[in-house]
């Protein structure tokens, strides 16, 4: 069975090198701060208790004030996961590092992650929208996005749920 | 004109046809009997051909769907053998869209001269003893000759198309074409050297004489020569030029309707004078060891080449593709070397025979074994030496692996 | 001499691009100097239109993503929902997962490997032989589901029904006739001289770049990798069955297509134990209609034919997910792609796309 590491087990890894890069942990997930990012991701790579050589997934969640980005880590070798969230916290403009540096795999899904949501990452090496075409107006996944052309407005209104 | 048997012998259908002529020259002007045998020659190998196409292309689909566990046609009439005619009916009926950039001239003329080697092959080709439309004595460079004027037709479609993937197609064809030119024709050679003439039905008279068949005598020779000609009409599994898997279709990517049909039936046309060329040379062309006696010798003819026909088939339903660059290496690298050292030995039998004034009983049998083991040892040994049978080159199964985590790439297993 | 690259585009209408894939590349010659891919043509934004449906109305959105294992889709998304709100399913409707689960990898690793063939130019003859078996198999989920492609039979809690009883008796007859048929296929294509010379050394995959490329299922093992969800991380009834998981040592096309082949002799195994190994008893629990899953998220992960088939959803505790994302196997097995295929000619390229084994509604969703 893959053992899921916890959040707090993450953190106090994380917590020796990196003090500070921690925003949240929890039974789930460790949340952490976007400028360290990078350093924190390759500090989970390498370190051989911990190796978490493969990144899993990466997913972008829309949570109305600030974007989450969610990533899914595995280690083959020592057979756990675990999950990293950062957050892009200008609703506007999102922009998070990119993690292609640390892990390749992250390229495609970092893609979709912008074209879809319009969350930029600095450092990935070849970002533009992949399966929307170039002029496409807007990012469909938000939750503040109607797109349809010529009568609505794309505007703050929340998504309509049922109730 | 040479003896002829009456004119209702239809073992040979030279006959009644060298009586028509015979009646010509004694009632008309000196020039008719030349002129009307052209055209009953001509007349002849297209009524040959055509229906030929026709049952062979709805036989391929049904042996074929056979190899691949399925039925071919079955609608079109009973078991699909309508197949052919509705297949045309519909090519004829389709819009032939042409793009306003291509080279007009050469575009129009590509489907039209493709059938031009595969027809015109079939003038040096002897289906019976006097039914040779031109019985040249250097038939076989003839062959080769026209045989060649392929790699021009299909550059020409594929330049003309103004198309990458027609060039594309265009460009492996004719590296290809220039490839396998010289095994064909050092082949074809060997033929020659021991039978001592070019000509096609001196061949095959050479092949009644000695009461044997080449094929015993020259394996290899015949192996090759298959091969080499399966290459040059863009047969599966060498048909790089139109594979369609790759480079859609290749110089005929363009074509539509009926211009596509053509380039279709010029395959086959090409593919039948290969199948008689390997007949009159290899199989003793209409010669039976005496069946000729009752059985029209044409009809024995047409029973040895629809045979090889199929064998075209088998290997088309049955072998993946190879690429351009192999294919290129093993002509260049295996077979020239082979065809080479096949012609040294060959002169050197018939040398040996000639000049010792030996007795064919003895010295056929001994050439043929010799032949024969010369062609095994020499293919597996030069396979090996080429590296062919590398180790990592063996098939091999998957690891089995009952725990996760182990990583064994680069080991050998 | 001086040559000029050229640029050729694949697809997206091609033969042999396994659906509405373009791939453009700078060639030099016949060798490749670069390839860029372009997807994006069947992208459906199912990820957007889950977000205003309930979670059982996504169940046969999951069909559609990967329309050639489409229940393998179905597995993954009705375990993640489970995970989310803490329902069992009852050990009936585990097993019958796994028949149904195992049933669509030897379809699709049929369909995989005719493909793969035909790419590699053997005019269909394996295409065939492989579908006859494909066609007994899309039988039995028609007799399962109602269905032959997306066929929508994972509920959430279980199976949406129970199999009627002509589907033992004709699961055992195909389980039993299966590893000769598989036999006759390898008879024909593994040792296949030709095959080899285009396959060998093609397209190599390192196991470094795999793992940093977060490549998985077949192409993963292909490199050497022995990594399967289904030993490492056992979902439904995987730990109570035994079976091995095949791998390759070069990572070159050979090497996932005899990964691929051993894996359809593993998943007739697995069949047999889990055919024999049925229990009785209910096939799946009842679930409200508009379920409301507890606020959270997970994150669930099978592995499907094409790989590691993962789906995170997030609930806010009314009955439409938040957010609804698929970790599709075949899109991320494509991030590699441009090294494999830099430096091969054309025809090797398609190849290596047709090796890597993508299904275009799973890439693009």
């Amino acid at each position: 069975m893959s053992r899921a590491l916890t959040g707090t087990e993450v953190e106090e890894r994380i917590g020796r090198g990196f003090p500070g890069a921690v925003v949240e942990a929890n039974e789930q997930w460790v949340t952490v701060a976007a400028e360290q990012l990078v350093a924190v991701a390759t500090h989970l790579r390498d370190d051989p208790e911990l190796d978490f050589r493969y990144l899993v997934s990466v997913c972008g969640v829309d949570r109305l004030d600030h974007f989450e980005l969610v990533y899914q880590l595995q280690s083959l070798s020592r057979n756990h996961i675990t999950t990293l969230k950062t957050r892009a916290p200008d609703h506007k403009d999102p922009q998070v590092p990119s993690l292609v540096p640390v892990w390749v795999g992250a390229q495609l899904q970092e893609r979709e992650v912008y074209d879809l949501m319009g969350i930029r990452f600095e450092g990935h090496p070849d970002l533009r929208r992949i399966f929307l075409w170039d002029g496409f107006p807007g990012h469909p996944l938000r939750k503040d996005w109607l797109g349809m052309p010529g009568g609505r407005h794309a505007g703050l209104g929340k998504f309509p749920r049922e109730d | 004109m040479p003896f002829l048997a009456q004119w209702w012998d239809l073992r040979d259908l030279g006959n009644p046809v060298g009586h028509f002529l015979q009646f010509l020259n004694d009632h008309g002007p000196d020039w008719l009997p030349y002129v009307a045998s052209a055209l009953i020659g001509c007349v002849a190998v297209v009524l040959f051909l055509v229906p030929s196409q026709m049952v062979i292309v709805w036989a391929e689909r049904r042996l074929i769907g056979r190899i691949q566990a399925r039925r071919g046609p079955n609608r079109t009439g009973p078991w699909g053998i309508f197949q052919t005619i509705a297949d045309t009916i519909k090519l004829l009926a389709k819009e032939a869209i042409t793009s306003r950039y291509v080279d007009r001239w050469v575009f129009w003329l590509a489907p039209i001269f493709i059938f031009v080697p595969g027809i015109t092959v079939f003038a040096v080709l002897p289906f019976g003893e006097h039914m040779v439309l031109a019985d040249l004595n250097v038939g076989v460079l003839f062959l080769a000759a026209v045989g060649s004027v392929n790699a021009i037709i299909v550059f020409m479609a594929g330049w003309s198309s103004n198309n990458k993937y027609a060039l594309l197609g265009a460009m492996r064809e004719v590296s290809m074409l220039i490839s396998y030119e010289i095994p064909q024709v050092l082949t074809l050679l060997g033929a020659v050297v021991f039978t001592n003439t070019m000509s096609l039905s001196g061949v095959v008279h050479w092949q009644d004489h000695y009461n044997t068949w080449l094929i015993f005598l020259q394996p290899l020779a015949l192996v090759i020569y298959f091969i080499s000609a399966s290459v040059e009409i863009n047969r599966s599994p060498t048909d790089i030029a139109e594979a369609e898997s790759e480079i859609v279709a290749g110089y005929h990517t363009e074509y539509s309707g009926i211009k596509f049909g053509f380039f279709y039936a010029g395959e086959y046309f090409a593919g039948f004078a290969i199948a008689a060329v390997v007949t009159a040379l290899y199989l003793g062309g209409w010669t039976f060891w005496g069946l000729e006696e009752w059985v029209p010798g044409w009809i024995i003819f047409l029973a040895k080449l629809y045979p090889i026909f199929w064998l075209f088939i088998w290997a088309r339903g049955t072998l993946p593709r190879l690429r351009v660059d192999q294919l290129m290496a093993f002509s260049w690298k295996f077979l020239l070397p082979l065809t080479l050292v096949n012609i040294f030995v060959v002169g050197l039998e018939v040398l040996i025979w000639q000049e010792n004034d030996l007795s064919a009983g003895a010295v056929l049998p001994a050439c043929a074994i010799i032949n024969l083991a010369l062609a095994v040892g020499l293919t597996v040994a030069w396979a090996r030496f080429l590296g062919h049978a590398r180790a990592d080159l063996r098939p091999r199964r998957a690891l089995l692996m009952k725990e996760v985590g182990a990583i064994v790439y680069g080991q050998e297993p | 001499m001086k040559t000029e690259p050229f640029v050729v585009n694949v697809g997206p209408q091609h033969p042999s691009t396994h659906g509405v894939f373009r791939l453009r590349v700078t060639l030099d010659g016949e060798r490749i100097v670069d390839a860029d891919m372009i997807v994006g043509y069947l992208h459906r934004s199912m990820e957007k239109l889950a977000e205003s449906r309930t979670y059982t109305q996504n169940i046969p959105f999951t069909d559609r993503v990967d329309y050639l294992a489409a229940m393998a889709n179905n597995l993954a998304y009705c375990m993640a929902v489970e995970r989310l709100t803490g329902i069992e399913v009852p050990p009936r409707g585990q097993f019958l997962r796994v028949i149904m689960a195992e049933l669509q990898r030897l379809a699709n690793h049929a369909m995989a490997i005719g493909a793969f063939l035909n790419d590699c130019g053997a005019f269909y003859t394996p295409f065939q032989w492989m579908f006859r078996e494909r066609e007994r198999i899309l039988d039995l989920f028609e007799m399962a589901g109602g269905a032959r492609l997306t066929v929508n039979y994972m509920r959430i809690g279980g199976v949406s029904y129970d199999i009627p009883p002509e589907f033992m008796p004709a699961a055992q007859a195909l389980v039993k006739e299966m590893p000769q048929r598989i036999s006759e296929y390898e008879a024909l294509l593994l040792e296949n001289e030709i095959l080899i010379a285009r396959t060998r050394n093609t397209g190599v995959l390192s196991a470094d770049l795999a793992i940093a490329s977060s490549v998985s299922g077949p192409v993963l093992r292909g490199s050497g990798v022995a990594w399967d969800i289904r030993k490492a991380d056992p979902y439904c009834v995987y730990d109570q069955l035994d079976f091995d998981i095949p791998v390759g040592t070069r990572g070159d096309c050979y090497d996932r297509f005899i990964v691929r082949m051993e894996e359809l002799r593993q998943s007739v195994r697995i069949l047999e134990q889990a055919l024999d190994m049925l229990p009785g008893g209910p096939a799946s629990v009842p679930v409200p209609l508009a379920l409301r899953p507890p606020p959270g998220e997970v994150y669930a992960r099978i592995e499907a034919p094409k790989g590691e088939l993962g789906f995170y959803v997030v609930s806010d505790g009314s009955p439409h997910p938040y957010r609804w994302h698929i970790r599709a196997p075949s899109f991320i097995n494509l991030t590699p792609l441009t090294d494999m295929v830099r430096g091969l000619t054309l025809a090797d390229a398609i190849i290596t796309l047709g090796s890597i084994d993508i299904t275009l509604g799973e890439v693009d969703r």
